[in-house]
């Protein structure tokens, strides 16, 4: 009976029900309601499950197939990850939100056309917009107008596109397209958006670090995450998500490099961990498709691992600068062994999981003979090591002494980073699993002894790097402007000076006109005031004579 | 006074040796191992050790250039 209700909609019942339970009722309902989700996914047959009339178009609300599949897997991994993780949640709206955010995730995974897509889309948007500001704070709630801006902005574009794609298609069906129209470059646009590709990659960074120590988690995993999957099942191939891709690479990196606040380093390295994934689908090959897709699966799982390494800092310590923050390691082992396991994925170290997925897109660059792509991939990857691998953990967990002592943080939260730490070794050690729920069948061999020591190489020599240019990533109280800039800074000073002439110019107007009116009634009081000309009565003698002379001047001309 | 057994000069002296031999045995098992080097220069010896050091070398020092132009105080937006 269980595969009869649509496993998005069991999430948001979820979400709906969580407000009203209390203690062990609600703490079983967090844990439950992703597992059941998952067990309706799995009981879900290839095909359409669900079909529903809409205008002149039959809509296909489920439609499962291997690649939605694991996504809507891992998206529910990640509910029931992060629910445990935020079991000690006290805002309310936060858990909620977030399965209602997972719900939208799942749905989009499992939509078989643009239009419930854009449903699920949109729901996201709310979803996380309020997981976002349920932190509670003033930064959190100025952090999620920002957001909401971009994402209803972004979902505009999304639906002009399937407007103009389904109108010049006749079709609303969801498969692969290509950017050569109008309607499918805007739908192209509406998804690179969310999946935080410039000119947009500043929304992420910005608002990420402002959510709750669990917020974040949540934030993580869902919104770039379907952006690649619905990239993956829509434009795979397209050659412009290769340059796309490889400058949010170098973008993350470099970013991350120069920042301070440790979440916001984790935020940067999505956008780079999203630029893999998006240069592997612009690759275009099954094999980079594959990679992209595993790259997500694995992605979800360590940097929701990363996140909750610092969010349990952030909950600990109430710190979450690199600067106020080190030597937390004497008291948080559990914390600071989990955060390096989740860095040590997330740099693709052999025997983790980010080793098995990340070498496929590399692995593509190199059959394709791509030797641009594929250099600035393994330069990105030693880069990935340096801002992630090390820079993280070293700066939140060793470097000083900041005199911190905080003990790990409670069960449910060790328990959650536990899990995923498992997650990132057994898949790296064992990726046969995760490999045989890929989209296309692939024989890919991780572990060739060239390629491990390769990779031992790069890492090794990268976290050198590290080390001796240490004195150049002195932490500073500084953030780093990026096209944010451009509407946080630029437009409202531009508002203002605008406005300002605007109402300068308004005043010389009004001004101008209040003097001629003022002039003409003067003119007006003189002539036919009182004592005006016009207004003092003549002599009767003068009258005659001026008729005389009118009548004369007239005989003259008329009959003259 | 902190006195965890990590924190101890000789401690970091010895993780220091440890690791540079580490890597020195990472570039050795380079000899030994032969992969299919797709693009030439990516299978020569010891390749992934100075291109990862170097990339890294490059984007550390473009990130401090980038940083001279674009770093603000974090209340800027305040």
């Amino acid at each position: 009976m269980i595969d009869a209700l649509p496993p998005a909609l069991t999430m948001m019942a979820g979400a709906l029900a969580l407000p009203f339970l209390r203690g062990p009722a609600r703490s079983g309902a967090i844990l439950l309601v992703p597992l059941l989700a998952l067990a309706q996914l799995w009981a879900l047959p290839d095909g359409p499950a669900l079909t529903v009339g809409f205008l002149d178009h039959t809509l296909t609300p489920v439609k499962a197939d291997a690649l939605g599949r694991l996504f809507a897997t891992v998206f529910l991994l990640m509910a029931a990850g992060g629910g445990l993780f935020a079991l000690n949640q006290k805002a309310v709206v936060e858990l909620s939100a977030a399965f209602a955010y997972a719900g939208g995730a799942v749905g989009v995974a499992l939509a078989g056309d643009l239009i419930t897509v854009f449903v699920f889309w949109e729901l996201m948007a709310v979803a996380s917009t309020l997981v976002l500001w349920a932190e509670g704070g003033e930064l959190a709630a100025r952090a999620a107008r920002r957001y909401v801006m971009v994402h209803l902005l972004g979902g505009v574009v999304l639906m002009v596109g399937i407007i103009a794609h389904v109108s010049a298609t006749g079709s609303a069906a969801f498969g692969a397209m290509r950017p050569d129209s109008l309607g499918t470059w805007l739908i192209l646009a509406g998804f690179l958006i969310n999946a935080g590709a410039p000119p947009f990659s500043a929304w992420l960074p910005d608002a990420y670090p402002e959510a709750s120590w669990s917020g974040t988690v949540f934030l993580s995993a869902f919104t770039t995450k379907t952006a690649v999957y619905v990239l993956i099942r829509g434009f795979p191939g397209a050659e412009i998500l290769v340059v796309v891709g490889l400058f949010m690479v170098f973008y993350g990196i470099v970013y991350a490099l120069l920042e301070n606040d440790m979440r916001r380093i984790l935020a940067y390295s999505i956008v780079n961990q999203v630029g893999f994934m998006v240069t592997g689908i612009g690759i275009g090959t099954e094999m980079a498709l594959n990679g992209a897709a595993a790259h997500a699966f694995t992605h979800i799982i360590y940097k929701a691992l990363l996140l909750m390494s610092a969010g349990s800092v952030l909950f600990m310590t109430g710190k979450r600068k690199c600067t106020d923050l080190g030597g937390l390691f004497q008291s948080m082992p559990l914390t600071t062994i989990c955060g390096t396991i989740g860095a040590l994925a997330i740099s693709s170290f052999p025997w983790t999981s980010g080793f098995v997925s990340k070498s496929m897109i590399g692995q593509a660059a190199a059959d394709q003979s791509l030797a641009f792509v594929w250099f600035m991939l393994t330069a990105a990857s030693a880069g990935v090591f340096l801002h992630a691998g090390i820079k993280f953990p070293w700066f939140v967990f060793f470097q000083k002494d900041s005199g911190l002592r905080p003990p790990d943080p409670p069960w449910n939260m060790r328990a959650a980073m536990v899990l995923f730490a498992t997650l990132c070794i057994g898949i790296g050690v064992f990726p046969g699993a995760l490999y045989a729920l890929l989209p296309h069948a692939t024989a890919y061999e991780p572990y060739t002894p060239a390629h491990v020591v390769d990779m031992l190489q790069l890492l090794g020599f990268s976290g050198l790097a590290f080390f001796v240019l240490l004195p150049l990533m002195k932490r500073t109280l500084t953030i780093t402007l990026d096209a944010d800039w451009l509407y946080r800074r630029l437009g409202p000073e531009l508002v203002q000076v605008v406005g300002g002439g605007v109402v300068a110019f308004d005043r010389a107007i009004r001004k101008a006109a209040h003097l001629s009116l003022r002039r003409l009634l003067d003119l007006a009081a003189r002539t036919h005031g009182r004592s005006g000309v016009f207004a003092r009565t003549a002599s009767s003698s003068l009258m005659t004579m001026l008729t005389l002379v009118v009548l004369a001047g007239l005989l003259a001309t008329v009959y003259g | 006074m902190n006195d965890h057994w990590l924190s101890r000069p000789a401690t970091i002296r010895g993780l220091w040796i440890g690791g540079l031999a580490l890597l020195a045995a990472f570039v050795a098992a380079g000899a030994f191992v032969h992969g299919h080097a797709a693009f030439g220069v990516d299978g020569t010896f010891g390749f992934s050790a100075w291109y990862g050091f170097a990339a890294c070398a490059a984007m550390v020092v473009g990130a401090k250039g980038l940083g001279l132009l674009l770093k603000r105080k974090d209340t800027y937006y305040d």
